[in-house]
């Protein structure tokens, strides 16, 4: 079938088939940021947004954002530097491939929770799964980010 | 110190949390192979009959391939140095099928639904075999997993194929008897480890083509490349020489990729089709087939005097192997050595034990590497030997433990070593300071049916391994006098990139800017055993130290030529060569531009290391917990974790480590735990059944140190990466018992357990 989408404001029309996968289908146009890290929705690599929220692109169809408006860290490479380097200041990237998905998340929590409590934030990003960094050094990050946007 | 000891940003971070395409996948996009495996539904069986004709005249399919076609050398994926102590046991494809996910027959194609289809095709026939199950069971059972002729153990690590041994040793020293015959308090009990999967976030995975020399190369997420070119060279039965394996960025090893595990797939197709290939593992595959920690079954004898003074030891470890022999005869004797050890003033021990193997998913490395079996175990019964005192076990522990007292002891336990630095006995104190142990111990009444509880381990690990470990590194000082680090240690997240720059950085009296760092192509990198055993800040960093010695040797004498003096009246402060007489100088940018013009000389050094001995970092973990007696259920309050891993080259790092290696321990002991059905096919493959820690699991954490300095380590540094998985299981399980009276000594440790365990009390 053929769809129509934007990834980070650029156009792509193309003939998929209709069960592919939009993280596959985001990959192959080059946004390679965007991960896989299982395929039970449950470990959050692969987040994007889909007309500015976040979903998972491991479960969504590509035909799903026909018409539509796909971001991933690559179309918004400012904030992820910005918030990246409270990241980078705490050592909480380790070996990074979770990083991507999780940046997204935080993000779009920054713009939907107001001045959220540690366990909001927690839960907002229950679904990011981290094995290398314990989460202790993506909170103090977040914390510190937060603190410097006020 | 200017650079060392500093929590500076890891080199690649800003590439990483801005998503930048840098891992296995990412690099080698373009057209490729798809390849993928039939795996075997069966734990034990022989292909009788294997049709793959239709499969293969499947079009978009470009081979497939059954133990037919496929090189007859037994080798192991094992990544070790040579030679392995792992047995050479497997083939890449076998006729014998001895764990379910044996792989029966490789298939590649141009698109992963054709290779779907295409495994679809492959028609089987197999002799069905009673699958050996229970490692308990395995030894001189008449299943026997590994009859073949050609089994080859090339160490002597006590390996008999027909006893279903993979390893078995035994080591003492005293006289054990006499010792327990005058304890006056003996704990005797037998604990349980599941197996864990290491669960890095990105899975296994390997790229290969032929390069324009008709070469292999190989672009894989390994900790081990230069053991990964040995192991397809092994495995396919051509020379090293003809390969050539680079590593990028890794999302994560642990252990698991200390193992050739997808490599050899994609190897063999391209060497047979001579098209690039490639081969991603599913998550569910890197669950089923993996590489993960081995299950263990660890009886403690453990005698004391009756004012709690520990006299003797006696560990028997049973390790259960699996299918294949990958690490099992060396990650059992961590259980013991690394564990007994810290009791290091014992009169007598025993240490035995036997590996088994079994027709369940083969064992491999993770973070620990058998210590962490070992001190869940040890540690445990500490605690209850605490208990029968009616000692504090804090108390029990500061009697009996290695202290920073006891520097220049020899360490029986431990291969006979010297211990050089420790600060155990303070890492302890401000652990109990931290969490306020006299205030909570054994626990704090919350009303209702909660209790706060605290719990309590120590542990240790080494520092690389002794006499085996090597680490290379060469630098080279280009135009205008930046400087490339060139490594054979593979960054897996861990930041060894950065720390090796700032350990150059440090001693060459530069900028940590200054030092570019690439790693790792075995064509060009200095030789490395590769990053695992906690060698690689111990090890190659020590490398880096020798190397910059070297290199600023050159560089004065260079200089000093230059300014037309002698070495010996010049000085180099890492800007420039000075004259220690008149005020004559010259910059290091117009040595090293100098350097690349005819008539100088072009300055580069490299120097390797390895070690004599492999320097024991120490920790001290408390947990507290809130424990509902009614349902079992238990909720993390707070960990400290106060580590002497020497002097921290980059703390931040070392922190975030601590951090990670302590949610690992606590996934291990609350939850992780590989779970087979009756016919040996793991159940829970996916994060929706073997859950790992999420954020809100954890509770808080919080880590100190109390450095000591290693003499032997570069700027006092010692290991960090293993040590810290190790204190979570048995800090947690004294903490359940400070709560319930109940002693949890099978792992996870989980509310069914805890429940079932106070009814029994009553
Ligand atoms: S890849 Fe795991 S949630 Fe999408
Ligand atoms: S940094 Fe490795 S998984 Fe999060």
């Amino acid at each position: 079938m053929q769809i129509k989408l934007w990834i980070n404001d650029r156009e792509f029309e193309d003939e998929i088939s209709p069960d592919t996968v939009l993280i596959d289908f985001i990959r192959s146009k080059g946004f390679l940021s965007v991960k896989r890290g299982c395929e039970t929705s449950n470990c959050g690599l692969c987040t994007v947004y889909l007309e500015g929220k976040p979903v998972l692109s491991c479960s969504t169809l590509a035909m799903r954002a026909d018409g539509k408006h796909i971001t991933t860290i690559e179309g918004i490479e400012e904030e992820a530097k910005e918030f990246g380097g409270f990241m980078a200041d705490e050592g909480a990237e380790q070996c990074g491939f979770c990083s991507p998905g999780f940046i997204m998340s935080v993000l779009a929590m920054k713009k939907e929770l107001k001045n959220p409590t540690e366990d909001e934030i927690k839960k907002y990003l229950e679904g990011n799964l981290c094995r290398c960094t314990g989460y202790m050094g993506q909170l103090r990050a977040i914390k510190k980010y937060l603190e410097s946007q006020i | 110190m200017k650079v060392v000891n500093k929590g500076l940003r890891k080199k690649d971070a800003m590439a990483l949390v801005t998503g930048k395409p840098v891992y296995t996948d990412d690099i080698t996009q373009g057209s490729s192979l798809v390849v993928k495996l039939l795996r075997s539904p069966h734990a034990h069986a022989n292909i009788e009959e294997i049709n793959i004709d239709k499969a293969k005249n499947l079009k978009g399919i470009e081979c497939v391939l059954t133990y037919k076609e496929v090189p007859s050398a037994r080798f192991t994926t094992a990544g070790q140095s040579f030679p392995e102590p792992s047995p050479y046991d497997r083939l890449i494809l076998d006729r014998r099928l001895r764990c379910v996910g044996d792989p029966v027959a490789i298939v590649a194609g141009v698109d992963e639904k054709t290779v779907n289809k295409a495994i679809s095709l492959i028609k089987v026939k197999y002799e069905i075999l009673e699958p050996l199950l229970d490692f308990r069971q395995a030894l001189d059972n008449e299943i026997i997993v590994h009859p073949e002729e050609d089994f080859n153990a090339l160490c002597d690590v006590g390996a008999d194929n027909n006893r279903n041994l993979c390893a078995a040793a035994n080591s003492e020293s005293g006289n054990l008897e006499e010792e327990f015959n005058n304890c006056v308090h003996i704990v005797e009990q037998t604990y349980s480890t599941r197996a864990n999967n290491q669960t890095m976030m990105e899975t296994f995975r390997t790229y290969t083509n032929l390069d324009a020399y008709g070469r292999l190369n190989v672009i894989s997420s390994t900790q081990v490349p230069f053991h990964i070119r040995r192991i397809l060279a092994n495995a396919l039965n051509i020379p090293k020489s003809k390969i050539r394996v680079i590593k990028p960025r890794i999302g994560g090893g642990f252990g698991a990729k200390q193992s050739a595990v997808s490599e050899m797939f994609p190897a063999i197709v391209t060497m047979v089709t001579g098209k690039p290939a490639k081969m991603i593992y599913s998550r569910k595959e890197s669950f089923t087939n993996g590489s993960p920690r081995h299950e263990a079954e660890i009886k403690v004898r453990l005698g004391a005097d009756e004012n709690g003074v520990i006299k003797a030891i006696h560990m028997y470890s049973l390790w259960n192997a699996g299918a294949y022999g990958d690490h099992g005869p060396t990650t059992v004797g961590l259980s013991g050595h690394k564990a007994m050890t810290i009791y290091n003033k014992i009169k007598a021990f025993k240490f035995n034990y036997d590996v088994v193997y079994s027709n369940t998913m083969w064992g491999g490395a993770y973070r620990g590497y058998g210590a962490t079996q070992g001190f869940f175990a040890l540690e445990s019964a500490v605690n209850e030997l605490a208990t029968k005192l009616n000692m504090d076990p804090t108390e029990l522990r500061l009697k009996n433990m290695l202290t920073e007292n006891q520097v220049g002891d020899t360490m029986p336990t431990y291969y006979n070593e010297i211990l050089n630095s420790c600060t155990l006995d303070k890492c302890l104190i401000k652990a109990k300071e931290m969490i306020e142990w006299d205030k909570k111990y054994p626990y704090v009444d919350m009303g209702g049916d909660k209790v706060r509880s605290v719990g309590v381990a120590v542990a240790m690990q080494g520092s690389g391994i002794s006499q085996v470990d090597v680490g290379a590194v060469e630098i080279k000082l280009n135009d205008d006098g930046f400087y490339t680090l060139n490594i054979g240690a593979t960054d897996m997240g861990t930041g060894c990139d950065s720390i090796l720059a700032q350990i150059a950085a440090e001693c060459l009296d530069c900028e940590y800017d200054n030092i570019v760092v690439h790693g790792v192509d075995t064509d060009t990198s200095p030789y490395d055993t590769g990053s695992y055993a906690s060698s690689t800040t111990y090890i190659t960093g020590m490398a880096v130290v020798k190397t910059c010695e070297t290199l600023k040797n050159k560089i004065l004498k260079e200089g000093a030529r230059l300014i037309d003096r002698s070495i010996e009246e010049v000085d180099f402060d890492g800007q420039k060569v000075f004259s220690l007489i008149d005020d004559k100088n010259i910059t290091l940018k117009d040595i090293a531009n100098s350097s690349l013009l005819g008539f100088n000389n072009y300055l580069t050094a490299s120097e390797s290391h390895h070690s004599p001995t492999s320097p024991p970092p120490f920790m001290a973990g408390i947990v507290e917990i809130e424990m509902d007696k009614l349902t079992g259920q238990i909720d993390l309050i707070d960990y400290v974790a106060v580590v002497d891993c020497g002097t921290p080259i980059n703390p931040n790092l070392a922190r975030v480590q601590t951090e990670g290696g302590l949610v690992q321990g606590i996934g291990m002991a609350l939850y992780e735990d590989i779970k087979y059905n009756k016919d040996g096919r793991m159940m829970n493959d996916s994060f929706l059944q073997y859950k790992i820690p999420s954020r809100l699991d954890v509770g808080n954490i919080r880590v100190a140190f109390e450095s000591s300095y290693e003499p032997t380590g570069p700027f006092g540094a010692k290991s960090i990466g293993e040590l810290v998985i190790n204190t979570p299981c048995p800090a947690i399980a004294n903490a359940v018992y400070n709560a319930t009276n109940v002693n949890i000594r099978t792992l996870p440790i989980t509310s069914e357990k805890i429940v079932m365990g106070m009814l029994e009390n009553k």
